[in-house]
């Protein structure tokens, strides 16, 4: 049994709420389809609000980069989009995430499933502990039953799309943490869309490699950002000026700020966006 | 204002680094003292008779301790049966599951609690558990009072090694989409595999040479073991036996077995230090 290519359902439901959050966003409102629509996302942990009443659109196949100064909250952001952060019984979310429409905060949604449609990737590389194979074929093995040729199959495609398949082809076998740091975010790069996710989310992902894996993996998003809708978080603001279509600035667990990159960058409307873009403060 | 001179400063820095040296040499010494002492009594016991035979009554020439080795294999293998299973997953109990969970700190306690016990007293809680109940002494008994003993060594060294996992490879797994047991079973027990490896046989090593829970429990035979069910010949209760005996044969005996474990427990350390080694390369 196969799971079809990403379809986009409730796609009506979609466009209403686009329109809603239009009305609160104002001008700002992109005018792409949204894929992903944060409404009133409040997120605590234990009695600590990181979080205030975030309303956030991300549109589909576009990139959108969440930018801000350290602890403003753009990590526990993203995190809610797969609901990793339900690992730690402490921390918890209010308001709505729709994803086509379909609020995810709700206890009927399939975690196991919406992570399949929301991938993640995170600061440090995290391989798993087997070999670059098997890597990739996990979550496969997870998700799809497929025979071994068929896994092979997509665990090559994945890596080609991923631009390490040149790399690593003839060192399958080899465990993943013996690839250098910029390999190895590659290859979680490629465990990630193995899947035929729909989002990916990417929590700092060049934060801890140097400027060259940076460089490839900058590429990477633009190729990507064709097939999959891509939320990055990062702190170097050059970066989501080169990536990303869209911006959030947050600041104080507060988004202070969403417009196209362009505008962001050059003509922020916020006198605290115009601070931290310039380097004032951060 | 006159520094003080810096030859005075050098000579109490000399002594306190020669008296720390001297300190710490203390604990190589006795070792190798204990494994010189060791070799020097115990090899020339170690024949191919010490293998091979039965002990024989004193006096008598040709005796070995074949049953009491099996049956030291045969105690450590049964216990690390029974506590490796239920020590593991409470290890996942209280580094996976129920980090915070009351359950998880009680067991915690216990688990500390229990692997500080004096090991007699496991002895003779099994004694009055099984050996009273079933009327006599039996490897079975001996085997579950090692296990008792070995069963916190490797819950704790499980949670300490899933603990060392980074959270981040958790939740990679996780937002793969892998459910919790997979994710454990998969993903965290493989990178925690060589920690956890390391404290089981520090467990088997730990248990391996334990005299006073076996003398409650599965006693000492000089016969060959036939039945669980009966009591198990082993080579600490003989070499506690042995050696307080008065004749010259058995005291060799006794020095033989007491190379063996020794030698035994050395290699499970120095193999439990080579895996937990390779992990960190």
């Amino acid at each position: 049994m196969m799971a079809t290519q990403p379809q986009k359902k409730n796609e009506s439901a979609s466009l209403i709420k686009s329109a809603e959050i239009a009305e609160v966003i104002g001008k700002q409102q992109p005018h792409t389809e949204a894929k992903i629509l944060a409404r009133n996302l409040n997120f605590f942990y234990g009695a600590h609000q990181a979080l205030f009443d975030n309303n956030l659109e991300i549109a589909t196949n576009r990139v959108t980069a969440i930018i801000g100064p350290s602890g403003c909250g753009k990590s526990t952001h993203i995190r809610v989009y797969n609901r990793i952060f339900e690992l730690y019984g402490e921390q918890r979310a209010t308001g709505e995430v729709f994803l086509d429409g379909q609020n995810i905060l709700t206890p009927e949604t399939d975690l196991l499933e919406l992570r399949r449609r929301v991938g993640m990737i995170f600061q440090k590389p995290t391989p798993f502990p087997m070999s670059i194979f098997e890597n990739i074929a996990f979550g496969l093995k997870l998700h799809y039953r497929m025979s071994k040729s068929e896994i092979a199959d997509r665990v090559e495609d994945a890596l080609r799309k991923a631009a390490i398949w040149e790399e690593v082809k003839d060192v399958l076998h080899k465990p993943g943490t013996a690839l250098s740091g910029g390999q190895q975010q590659r290859l979680c790069i490629a465990r990630a869309i193995v899947v035929a996710p729909e989002v990916l989310l990417m929590d700092e992902p060049c934060s801890a490699i140097d400027p060259i894996a940076t460089n490839k993996i900058e590429e990477l998003i633009h190729e990507l950002k064709s097939s999959y809708t891509i939320v990055i978080v990062t702190h170097n603001m050059q970066q989501a000026a080169r990536v990303a279509d869209y911006t959030a600035f947050f600041y104080e667990g507060k988004i202070i700020e969403f417009g196209t990159t362009k505008q962001i960058f050059t003509n922020p409307a916020n006198r605290q966006t115009e601070e931290y873009i310039t380097g004032r403060f951060g | 204002m006159k520094a003080r001179p810096a030859t005075g400063r050098r000579i109490v820095n000399l002594l306190v680094n020669v008296a720390a040296s001297l300190a710490a040499s203390t604990g190589i010494i006795v070792l190798l003292w204990i494994i010189i002492m060791l070799a020097y009594k115990g090899i020339p016991a170690l024949n191919l008779d010490f293998f091979l035979n039965l002990p024989t009554p004193p006096m008598i020439p040709g005796g070995g301790l074949a049953n009491a080795i099996l049956g030291t294999l045969l105690l450590t293998v049964l216990a690390t049966v029974f506590a490796v299973p239920i020590g593991l997953l409470a290890g996942v109990c209280l580094g996976e599951f129920g980090q915070q969970s009351k359950l998880a700190d009680l067991c915690r306690f216990a688990a500390n609690v229990l692997s500080g016990m004096p090991s007699i007293i496991v002895g003779i809680f099994v004694y009055g558990l099984l050996v009273m109940t079933m009327g006599n002494f039996s490897g079975l008994a001996g085997a579950i009072a090692l296990a008792i003993i070995m069963l916190p060594v490797v819950a704790r060294t499980t949670e300490d090694m899933l603990r060392l996992v980074p959270d981040p490879l958790r939740e990679s797994a996780l937002a793969m989409g892998a459910p919790r047991w997979k994710v454990t079973v998969a993903i965290i027990f493989r990178a925690a595999r060589a920690g956890i490896i390391t404290g089981v046989l520090l467990g088997v090593a730990r248990v391996s040479g334990e005299t006073a829970p076996l003398l409650f429990t599965a006693l000492n035979s000089p016969y060959m073991m036939s039945s669980l069910l009966q009591p198990m010949p082993n080579l600490t209760v003989t070499i506690f036996n042995y050696a307080m005996s008065p004749y010259e044969d058995w005291q060799r005996l006794a020095w033989g077995a007491s190379l063996l474990i020794t030698a035994g427990v050395l290699v499970l350390n120095i193999l439990a230090r080579f895996i937990f080694g390779e992990r960190k390369s």
